[in-house]
């Protein structure tokens, strides 16, 4: 009786618990299988324990080339996204003017609409625009997917500003650009940060809209989906774990950056 | 991410200054590039994939503007069963979604004291893994034979499956079942984060006004937490429900030719068979279906603030 009174208590904690698991089955599997050595080309059953695909992560080729070109992309899809979100989150909250309503469902659709069709539509106007397909188109799709992402996270900062803070400092002789700089950026930082990191997650991540728009430059995920059709190397296994540390450790050193910063001011 | 509604007036305005005439150009400014780009590289295109819509031809001798709906009904009379495949695994995700989601939103906000934060993380670091990655994974965990199916047999829960049609013999790849799997999976963040959010915001004490008004703890529930909730169901079974009807990820490596959804044939019309204006058609109806369904639905809900 009191185990079932237990149970019956903890019923959320259990099912949450439970879907948190299925929720990392997946990596718990991708971080155990980049220990292992295959025996074919495929690496979907457990042969033997081997250390050979993190002595050597790059062994196999291209691999690393289209991890370095994901990675450019996405770090400058990250600054044109964040630039040109910011503003526009900052013009949307900051001014009324019209076409605002405009503007705005200009910012929801793409966030509304399935990957394919985006891929799709950018494809034929690529072809009829005659446009060579490859680093650059990958490059104008991600910002145009990254952008309203970042306006919604921006935005959601922004509004929760004290505008009374940026006339506190006006008051102080602060000119425009002085109370921007060292009022209005720090305390929309945050906001910012979480855009931009957004941003990278997504554009990094892409598949669909890459896919369609890549032409013959191969980007890290479409490596990893063409290794699903030919066999797939234990080194994607280890990229894999390596992002899920990395992304753990990032977010734990902002989380430790800004409680930090939270004491100081008490 | 789509439950952010307008800034309240109400708060503070700044003083009121004499209107200058270079401050009021400055939101247009602010706006013009990243506005553009969006005209340039989200709306043009929609236009262009309208007009190859009604082309006829081929790649050899170009296409050209002939005004053929044909190819409207051509795609719709061909293609039916991958259009209804895909709102079929699509809801039934996003309703598995919500069942999983909802426990785990509710752990997070409510139970989880001082491991709250390292629970968000676990859900949101996943995200930062390439999903296709993930998605293969899943191929290991459902393969023939493996712990997971040979389970499901034991306890005869495929038998159930064969009879629903949602498997076929001891195996579950390449069946309905591993895409449902592989798109619930795929999508669950994009549920819990949501509702996490609109969780959150609920105050603690109504729970203990309704427990002192005698409400068993499922009453609370159903009367004051889940309506509470809705804004955060809503936008999570939004930002499930579209993104997985387009996908063709997980048709694709999880499932077989019998599970093809429309994401499939568009990328296969458009990339391998290159019959463009069958493609754009194709991608036209999926856009208009979801804008329809989702309109709708937010009417229903009753949430129009939401967009």
């Amino acid at each position: 009786m009191a185990f079932v009174r237990w149970f019956k208590r903890n019923l959320v904690v259990i099912g949450g618990l439970l879907t948190l698991g299925y929720l990392l089955l997946p990596n718990v599997i991708v971080t155990v299988f980049s220990f292992n050595k295959p025996k074919g080309r495929f690496n979907y059953e457990w042969q033997q324990f081997s250390l050979d695909a993190w002595r050597d992560p790059c062994g196999v080729a291209d691999m690393c080339g289209s991890l370095s070109i994901s990675l450019q992309i996405a770090v400058w899809a990250t600054i044109g996204a964040t630039i040109l979100g910011t503003m526009i989150a900052f013009a949307l909250v900051r001014y009324r003017f019209r076409a605002r309503g405009a503007v705005n469902s200009l910012i929801f659709l793409p966030m509304a609409m399935p990957e394919v069709v985006m891929a799709a539509s950018l494809l034929t106007l690529f072809l009829n625009l005659g446009a060579q397909l490859g680093f650059w188109t990958i490059l104008i799709a991600h910002i145009m997917f990254c952008l309203s992402f970042v306006v919604t996270a921006v935005k959601a900062r922004v509004m929760s500003m004290d505008p009374r803070l940026e006339q506190a400092a006006q008051d102080l002789y602060a000119g425009p650009v002085q109370t921007f700089l060292r009022v209005t950026l720090p305390i929309a930082a945050p906001g910012i940060a979480a855009g931009a990191l957004l941003a990278f997650a997504l554009s990094f991540d892409d598949f669909i809209i890459t896919n369609f728009n890549a032409g013959s430059t191969v980007t890290f995920p479409m490596f990893v989906w063409g290794s699903a059709q030919r066999g797939t190397p234990v080194q994607i296994n280890v990229i894999g774990t390596t992002m899920f540390i990395v992304a753990v450790l990032f977010v734990l050193a902002g989380m430790v950056i800004s409680n930090r910063r939270n004491k100081q001011k008490a | 991410m789509a439950s952010v509604t307008e800034a309240p007036l109400l708060a503070p305005q700044p003083d009121k200054k004499p209107p200058r005439k270079r401050g009021r150009l400055v939101p247009y400014w602010l706006l013009l590039p990243g506005i553009l780009w969006l005209l340039i590289f989200f709306a043009l295109p929609m236009v262009y994939q309208a007009s190859t819509s009604v082309q006829t031809g081929s790649l050899e001798e170009g296409f050209k503007v002939t005004w053929h709906f044909q190819t409207y009904w051509n795609a719709l009379s061909d293609y039916w069963p991958q259009f209804l495949r895909s709102v079929l695994y699509a809801g039934a995700a996003t309703i598995l979604c919500l069942v999983l989601g909802y426990p785990l939103a509710y752990l997070i906000a409510f139970r989880a004291g001082r491991w709250r934060n390292v629970v968000l993380i676990l859900v949101i670091a996943p995200f930062f893994t390439s999903f296709l990655i993930r998605t293969l994974a899943w191929k290991t965990i459902l393969a023939d034979g493996g712990p997971v199916v040979g389970a499901l047999n034991t306890l005869h829960v495929l038998d159930v499956t064969n009879w629903l049609g949602f498997t076929s013999g001891d195996r579950v790849l390449a069946t309905p079942l591993a895409v449902v799997c592989g798109l619930t999976y795929n999508f669950l963040p994009f549920m819990i984060l949501p509702l996490y959010t609109s969780l959150e915001r609920i105050d603690g004490r109504l729970h203990e006004a309704a427990g002192d008004l005698y409400a068993k703890p499922f009453t609370t529930f159903r009367k004051v937490t889940f309506p509470l909730s809705m804004p955060g169901v809503v936008s999570g079974t939004l930002l499930t429900f579209i993104p997985a009807s387009g996908d063709y990820v997980n048709a694709d490596l999880l499932g077989s030719t019998d599970t093809r959804m429309v994401g499939n044939v568009i990328q296969t019309q458009f990339l391998r068979i290159l019959d463009y204006p069958t493609a754009a058609a194709l991608s036209f109806i999926l856009m208009a279906a979801i804008l329809i369904m989702v309109t709708l639905y937010i009417r229903k809900s009753g949430t129009e603030d939401l967009v």
